[in-house]
């Protein structure tokens, strides 16, 4: 089966990132894009999905410096001293995602701001990760 | 759409709190009887309890925090009201305000004319790190915590969405922690009850005790600035700009009119009340405001037909700095990109048009999730009724608004209320 013929769930969209791609599903009735993906729009309430590939890319819309962090993070080494940055970035399809913002080795990128435009990465994180693009 | 109004009166007729701090002794039931007992001695016509028709009590997360689920028929039974129906409420922050509103809606159907309204979280029995991780609870475990966000975190981002959207000196912040510390100074229920000054004083005190070089600060804002004393937690909110882990309990008294009359001479009624829900902060349209809290204030604004401008005090959801200025905005008592320098600009003080958290807000009171929103209700009674004493506003207070978000907005509940 190919993955466009599978059902739009949670485990599958880990599948597609585990895969390298960002994929969320696009409403075949009123052309919603829902990311994270779900089976029924809630916006028409219809259950017509269809999986749609991202590009990957958007823009830094907020963001911090996080000193004390999650116990999963502090057992990464992230400390006071070392802190890992959190983001909402805005894909330029139009949703946002959450996402660690990842700049060289284990370090955020220098020089964040508001706006700045950043490319997803794979591979480096639990959860999504965007570094600058 | 027609605004929907209460069908019955619904009156608050008694309010109380215990203390919020740290009481690693206290188990949350005690917590809770002493929010009861508080109140009790607030009816001013006499209290038997056995007219009490039904609880609804606000807590975020007893099992996480003590291990304990069904927390509701526990908590009734042992402050004597079993068997009457005890409901758990449940919307992170706002799980008070929420149950707030569950007892105006049962007055209001008809069902019952004496409801008791509680709040209590006991956090202090878990280590920091495992109340993060509990609190972290309260965001989407999916799609936001693996990016690895903390509470502080998220209204930190916020923060740097909001000095985008409306540039100015983040600095401003420190003009809240100010003034809710000064104001939770004269709070003898409150966790910091010291206001930055009393604060440094301390601080200095101690590093003289340690044969410490003592501290150059030259003024309150200069201690806020100092990395060591005021440790940044997430960029940029630091230390003094997030409310503290808390224990607590608050418990208000709801009558019908009818009932009402017989409880109290001069009680507070409920003229506003509103509700929303939201998704995870990026799923929103605006990281710069909380529209479950517009929304919940329209609706509490249309039932009770008044408007920002009307409101002449306000205790507000200060889980961190940067929510009071954003919370000022979505109630529309300051304009966008403005709240920021309400506190600086003397506006939200005690002496000020529009009088903002004078129990000392979260900030100062402290944040004991369940009870959070409840407690703001009995600020709001005390100072409607004159009893506030030091921290008392200046202005006569007859109109006023209780402001409650749950996580970073996934729940809001609004309340306004009146006094004759």
């Amino acid at each position: 089966m190919e993955m466009e013929d599978l059902p739009v769930t949670h485990t599958v969209y880990l599948q597609h990132l585990a895969a390298g791609r960002l994929t969320a599903a696009r409403c075949q009735h009123c052309r919603a894009l829902l990311l994270p993906p779900r089976g029924v729009c809630p916006a028409c309430y219809h259950a017509e999905m269809a999986w749609e590939p991202l590009s990957g890319r958007g823009t830094l819309a907020a963001f911090t410096l996080i000193a004390v962090g999650l116990p999963a993070m502090a057992a990464q080494g992230y400390d006071r001293q070392h802190p890992y940055c959190s983001g909402v970035v805005r894909l330029d399809e139009g949703p946002s995602v959450s996402a660690l913002i990842v700049g060289e080795g284990g370090a955020p990128p220098v020089n964040l701001r508001v706006g700045m435009p950043l490319k997803i990465v794979f591979g480096r994180a639990a959860g999504l990760a965007f570094q600058p693009a | 759409m027609q605004a929907r109004r209460l069908g019955r009166g619904v009156n608050v007729v008694g309010a109380g709190m215990s203390p919020f701090g740290s009481f690693p002794e206290k188990t949350s039931r005690e917590l809770f009887s002493e929010a009861v007992q508080a109140m009790r001695a607030t009816v001013e016509r006499g209290l038997d309890p056995r007219r009490i028709e039904a609880l609804y009590v606000g807590c975020f997360s007893s099992e996480l925090f003590e291990g304990q689920g069904q927390i509701a028929p526990l908590l009734a039974e042992w402050v004597g009201l079993a068997p009457r129906p005890a409901t758990r409420v449940e919307a992170a922050c706002a799980s008070g305000g929420v149950a707030l509103r569950q007892g105006i809606l049962a007055i209001t159907a008809g069902l019952y004319d004496v409801v008791l309204v509680g709040g209590v979280e006991k956090m202090s029995g878990l280590p920091l790190p495992e109340a993060t991780g509990a609190l972290a609870t309260a965001a989407d475990v999916l799609y936001e915590i693996p990016a690895g966000f903390t509470f502080p975190g998220f209204y930190a981002a916020m923060a740097s969405a909001y000095f985008a959207r409306y540039p100015a000196d983040p600095s401003l912040l420190m003009d809240i922690t100010i003034k809710n510390h000064e104001n939770g100074s004269h709070n003898p229920k409150a966790q910091l009850n010291r206001s930055i000054a009393q604060v440094m004083q301390r601080a200095r005190q101690k590093a003289a005790q340690k044969g410490q070089p003592e501290p150059g600060w030259l003024d309150e804002r200069d201690f806020l600035r100092d990395e060591h004393a005021n440790p940044t937690i997430a960029a940029p909110l630091r230390l003094f700009d997030c409310s503290p882990i808390t224990d607590g309990a608050a418990a208000v008294l709801l009558a019908s009119d009818d009932a009402a009359a017989g409880l109290c001479g001069s009680p507070l009624r409920v003229i506003g009340s509103g509700q929303a829900s939201a998704g995870a902060l990026h799923s929103r349209g605006s990281l710069t405001s909380i529209e479950a809290a517009q929304a919940a204030a329209r609706e509490a604004y249309e039932m009770a037909g008044v408007r920002p401008a009307d409101i002449q005090m306000a205790e507000v959801h200060d889980c961190f700095t940067i929510a009071e200025a954003i919370a000022l905005e979505d109630l529309g008592i300051c304009p966008p990109g403005s709240g920021i320098r309400a506190a600086g600009e003397g506006f939200s003080l005690r002496g000020g048009p529009c009088p903002v958290n004078p129990s000392g807000g979260l900030k100062a009171k402290g944040h004991p999730v369940g009870a959070s929103g409840l407690g703001q209700v009995v600020e709001i009674w005390q100072q409607m009724r004159g009893e506030a004493g030091a921290r008392q506003v200046a202005r006569p207070v007859s109109l006023a608004l209780a402001h409650n978000v749950g996580g970073t907005g996934q729940s809001s509940a609004v309340h306004i209320f009146e006094r004759r």
